[in-house]
């Protein structure tokens, strides 16, 4: 039942990334950077220097596709298309009846339910998207900071499982005082996790294997470890044979920051947390920036003295410790029990948001506020309008399609991008910069630090905040584009 | 640019409207209420695990009984599929916030957020199928206002166990499971249970392979979706001398079929549904132990609706034909009068208790 955790949402997950992580192989640092803007190191720097608008018309692409599959799916939209040229009226009435009722009933189901009979239940489903985002937010973070520093962390599911395994054992295994129980919990899962994403980590230093193998291999590993587990007596204590775990204590259950029917809890404000952690790492401390370094070119920063194994390990460990806490929160947060799914996808549906949050830990964290919506809206949406869940699925996947292919989504919104141009000559400002297009950062927003060190500036922006001057990323993107 | 490709759209258009323009009339305005609205206010949903609705296994049957209450009874309906074990308490509570008057969920999964539910709504009712709602430590609880739906597949099985070793020439039989979970293993232990038995009163001495009910350890597939592993076990146990061959693992049960046509003198038993009637393998398949979860699910709803439900449990066996075995079909000639009246003596000793079938994954 269970072994394919949501066979759908696994495939369209991993899949993407991991072309992405065979093409862009010598982008991500092990090889040395060909002399001029060669293509195959262009590929990552696409991916992660579009504009805030290829975001957000990825999403608008994706949502009208889904609007296309909606009004496809409905028996009533089929059969007025069969008397389309007697009435269209009735076709265009009943698709935007269909699709707009969907689509609403996603919206009730994610952010205000006005239908609800109460107050509390109209602004519960906002709560219920935080909950969904928890998780892929510290997850997403995980897969982020790998991808800055050079690494393909598809291991997300595997650091997922091993963070809630370990957290959910601590949680019924072992009595513990309040609140000393589940902070306990909450570290051990964010050890099981470092310790999964160790071992790809120290492979990867000291072995070369490749990380994403590696990676890859210790998910199923790691789902099929659980489910052994699950087997076990002594693990699951309980004297049920159903394949499941006894639940956690009370006590190991993370404080709901609202009182019941609400469901969210303390693993919320952990994400937050996080995200301001990863970003202090990752842009303001020489950890990070020798992360990064060795993200943008490994050989250079083995020549300026940074120790590549070292990072990669440190990488991989802060990885794993995030994506660790990610199982954790579902299991003392939600779940308070460990069973075969209970990971989900989140460790494939985290390389998604990580795409869309292009690896910069403020566009993780909105990346997973969005898809935690997606996913509370998905339960309105089903059960209300009776709308396949597969549809969410595939705006996730389409978003993240777009999102791997600028250029697309560039051409389709080129007008409104040209409109917006406040400069009509700065793409040549970009274009300028195009010797240092081999080592501009993969996140541009990483260059406020970067500039001072790196060997090239490009010149471009010296500013590091999210979405910074647009027109100059753009720039970029037109270049790969032309 | 624009302009220019503004008439080939126009004439294409009108081309296509030209062609198509018969191709269906529109129905006249419709008028009046719907004819089921009368019947309407009771309103049953169900709720899946990450099998989804085509799982050729319990959650297609759960749904498969919903349907038919739709079409019989006329009741509301609604239904959501999980994706993963993080959906089930949203999904169920989007079907109470929805006014569902019961929530069935399939799956031993679903166990947790169903008793949830059902103990924070006390007005609304619930059911589950595949397992006993229980307490944190495993132990068995009952609630008001929930009914487990579950089955002592172990009755039947022992009956086609004792139909295999019956049937086998080489003296061997098999069986996997797709993952070791209660639900699966009880039909091994039946089965096994069943050769013992044939062993016991025939002096022979015939061998199961894929199953030790004792040790409770055995053949598992993995999961319920490959269809080569089911395959690549069955041509195992086939190489091994097996010629009757239990798969207990849904659609990859579809993989041991595919191994078993391709052999020379080997017969399938099928699980759940009558294998004769849902796959297109009938001509090998000895017969099928069959699990009447839609007609449980039907009759869960028609309670409901009818006022009637009680949180009573739910136990199919041979008695109440929850449980049973498949007619024989194209087999039927070939299974010796002999042993089909044994089957059916055994039959009647289950049912009048003087047989009891023991297995540690009964209900």
């Amino acid at each position: 039942m269970n072994a394919q955790p949501a066979g759908p949402g696994s495939a369209s997950g991993p899949a993407p990334a991991q072309d992405q992580a065979v093409e862009a192989r010598p982008a991500a640092g092990q090889l040395p950077r060909p002399a001029g803007p060669g293509r195959g190191a262009t590929v990552l720097e696409q991916i992660f220097s579009g504009t805030v608008w290829v975001p957000i018309g990825s999403i608008l692409l994706a949502l009208l596709a889904g609007g296309v599959l909606i009004a496809a799916a409905d028996p009533q939209v089929q059969a007025t298309l069969g008397y389309f040229f007697a009435r269209p009226s009735d076709f265009f009435g009943v698709a935007w009846q269909t699709v707009s009722e969907a689509y609403s009933a996603l919206f009730r189901g994610a952010i205000f339910d006005w239908q609800a009979d109460t107050f509390v239940r109209m602004i519960r489903p906002l709560t219920e998207s935080l909950v969904s985002a928890t998780p892929l937010i510290l997850t997403g973070l995980g897969i982020a900071l790998g991808f800055r520093s050079g690494l393909f962390n598809i291991g997300g599911q595997g650091q997922v499982i091993l963070g809630a395994m370990f957290a959910g054992f601590f949680g019924y295994a072992i009595g513990l005082p309040p609140i000393v129980h589940f902070l306990f919990a909450l570290l051990m899962g964010a050890v099981g996790g470092a310790i999964w994403a160790g071992i790809a980590g120290v492979l990867k230093a000291r072995t070369g294997a490749n990380e994403v193998i590696v990676t890859i291999m210790l998910n199923s590993i790691a789902g099929y470890l659980l489910l052994y587990l699950l087997k076990q007596s002594w693990f699951t204590q309980t004297g049920s044979t159903n394949p499941a775990s006894r639940t956690i204590y009370e006590t190991a259950q993370l404080p709901l920051l609202l009182p019941p029917p609400f469901r969210l809890h303390a693993g919320f404000l952990v994400a937050i947390l996080a995200t301001i952690v990863v970003w202090w790492l990752l842009e303001r401390s020489t950890v990070g920036f020798e992360l990064r370094a060795v993200g943008e070119n490994a050989r250079a920063a083995r020549t300026a003295g940074v120790s590549v194994s070292r990072a990669t390990i440190l990488a991989m460990v802060i990885a794993g410790t995030l994506s660790g806490l990610g199982g954790a929160t579902t299991v003392l947060g939600t779940e308070h029990k460990l069973s075969g799914g209970i990971a989900g996808s989140i460790g494939f549906d985290a390389i998604t948001v990580a795409l869309l949050g292009r690896s910069r830990p403020l566009g993780v964290f909105f990346a997973g506020l969005l898809f935690g919506a997606f996913k509370a809206g998905g339960y309105l949406m089903q059960s209300q309008t009776g709308t396949p869940i597969d549809i969410v699925l595939v705006v996730q996947s389409i978003i993240v399609l777009l999102i791997a292919a600028p250029p697309l989504v560039r051409t389709i919104f080129w007008p409104l991008i040209k409109a917006r141009r406040l400069v009509p000559g700065q793409d040549r400002g970009g274009a300028e910069g195009d010797t240092g297009v081999g080592t501009r950062a993969g996140a541009s927003g990483a260059e406020g630090t970067a500039a001072g060190r790196g060997p090239v500036s490009t010149g471009a922006s010296g500013t590091d905040s999210e979405g910074t001057g647009q027109a100059d990323e753009d720039s970029t993107g037109t270049k790969g584009e032309r | 640019m624009k302009r220019s490709y503004l008439a080939p759209i126009t004439a294409i258009a009108a081309a296509a409207v030209l062609t198509l323009s018969a191709c269906g009339e529109a129905p006249e305005e419709s008028s009046g209420g719907d004819a089921t609205e009368a019947a309407a206010e009771f309103k049953g949903c169900i709720v899946s695990d990450a099998g989804g609705w085509d799982d050729q296994s319990f959650n297609q049957s759960t749904y498969e009984g919903l349907q038919r209450a739709v079409d019989e009874l006329g009741i509301e309906h609604a239904e959501a599929q999980s994706q993963s074990d993080a959906d089930f308490a949203p999904n169920v509570d989007s079907m109470v916030q929805q006014g569902c008057n019961l929530t069935i969920g399939a799956g031993f999964l679903l166990e947790d957020a169903l008793q949830t539910a059902a103990e924070n709504n006390p007005d609304a009712n619930f059911a589950v199928v595949d397992s006993m709602f229980t307490d944190a430590d495993g132990n068995p609880v009952e609630i008001e206002n929930a009914k487990p739906i579950v089955f002592n597949t172990a009755e039947a099985a022992y009956l086609a166990g004792y139909l295999a070793a019956g049937m086998s020439e080489s003296g061997t039989v098999a069986t996997f499971g797709g993952m070791q979970i209660p639900s699966v293993s009880i039909f091994m232990d039946g089965f096994s249970d069943g050769v013992d038995k044939y062993n016991e009163d025939k002096g022979e001495e015939v061998e199961l392979l894929g199953w030790d009910k004792e040790a409770q350890d055995g053949s598992f597939s993995g999961d319920f979706d490959n269809q080569g592993q089911g395959q690549t076990l069955t041509e195992q146990f086939i190489s091994q001398g097996a010629d009757v061959i239990m798969p207990v693992a849904g659609p990859v049960g579809l993989g041991a079929a595919a191994a078993v046509s391709e052999a020379d003198n080997v017969k399938l038993i099928w699980v759940d549904s009558d294998g004769y009637e849902s796959t297109e393998y009938g001509e090998y398949i000895l017969t099928s132990v069959t699990k009447q979860i839609a007609n449980a699910v039907y009759d869960t709803l028609e309670q409901a609706q009818s006022g009637q439900f009680s949180s009573e449990s739910y136990v199919g066996t041979l008695e109440n034909e929850g449980v049973g075995l498949a007619p024989y079909h194209d087999f039927e000639d070939q299974v010796p009068d002999e042993l089909k009246t044994e089957i059916d003596t055994l039959r009647e000793q289950i049912i009048s208790g003087e047989i009891t079938v023991d297995t540690p994954n009964a209900p």
